[in-house]
């Protein structure tokens, strides 16, 4: 009986451990529906709106409703994946809203806005050859920064990222392809191991 | 030497275990997420906290953010040592029994 009490406390050690630091309800299927609006955007913006064959110039109309295009995606990526998780914690009755998410957040901008900013910057000096390069990896890198205050495997997702943003850099001109994959379809295979994982839980 | 010997007295009370598995995974934790975490009264965490403190387990360290105090706790090298230790003394505990 005394051996069980210490099992107990074994038991409760570690769920504290995890419920303390980790933030658990991520939602899988707000991850495939952030591919897809990803692809959806990047669909709408190469038929109607990149330029065939030359660049884009920064002072353009198309160029800025490119830019309107990427701000939807993400805005329509983050309030899915914000309403998704939320209903995913109170079903766990976990809060979406403490110390762990806070310091989830504030490692996953950091990177994320270091390289949003940059990025623009470059933009400005009309430097545009990279720019779907620096998005994968300054977004791997995000992840991999907040992927300590979340379970499961997204710092993989990061790596992923990552190097299919350095892959890109050495192939110039194919950046527009490697955003698709990278946005799109690994954000939908990532989103579904999630999901089917959260089905068999 | 008997296998009871590493099992730290100050760690056999649910709380003060909670509290020092808390501070083993976060750099620092405050007092309102402490409580919310471990679901326990405002007297009964400070009393604990406490107890750990004199122990010099963990550090305390109390601020204003405006008007409001801010209370932080931070587990010590020493109170990290000791939990591991009580930690082995519980799995060795276990595991011999079996």
């Amino acid at each position: 009986m005394e051996q069980k009490k210490y099992i107990d406390d074994l038991s409760e050690i570690k769920n504290l451990m995890q419920r303390s630091s980790r933030f658990l309800s991520l939602s899988g299927l707000s991850g495939i529906l952030a591919g897809v609006y990803a692809i959806l955007g990047a669909i709408i913006g190469y038929l109607f709106f990149l330029p065939k064959g030359e660049y884009l110039v920064s002072s353009s109309w198309n160029f800025k409703i490119i830019v309107l295009l990427l701000i939807s995606v993400a805005f329509l990526s983050v309030t899915t994946g914000y309403l998704l998780t939320y209903k995913k914690a109170k079903k766990n009755n976990e809060k979406i809203w403490d110390i762990t998410t806070k310091r989830l957040l504030v490692s996953f901008l950091v990177p994320l806005v270091t390289g949003g900013i940059y990025i623009l910057i470059k933009l400005n000096s009309q430097h545009y050859g990279l720019t779907g390069s620096l998005m994968l990896i300054f977004y791997g890198l995000a992840l991999v920064n907040a992927s300590k205050y979340t379970l499961g495997n997204i710092k993989y997702l990061g790596y992923a990222e990552i190097v299919l943003g350095l892959v890109c850099a050495a192939l110039p001109g194919y950046g527009f392809w490697f955003w698709i994959v990278g946005f799109g379809f690994f954000h939908i295979i990532y989103g579904s191991l999630i999901y089917f994982k959260e089905k068999q839980a | 030497m008997g296998l009871i010997d590493n099992i730290n007295k100050l760690f056999d009370h649910r709380i003060r275990l909670g509290i020092m598995s808390i501070l083993m995974v976060n750099e620092d934790m405050d007092f309102n997420s402490l409580k919310a975490l471990l679901n326990i009264t405002d007297g009964n965490l400070a009393s604990h906290t406490k107890t750990l403190e004199n122990a010099n387990y963990i550090l305390v360290d109390k601020s204003f953010v405006g008007r409001k105090p801010k209370t932080k706790y931070r587990a010590t090298q020493a109170g990290k040592i000791a939990f591991k230790k009580h930690i082995d003394a519980l799995e060795n505990l276990i595991h011999n029994k079996n």
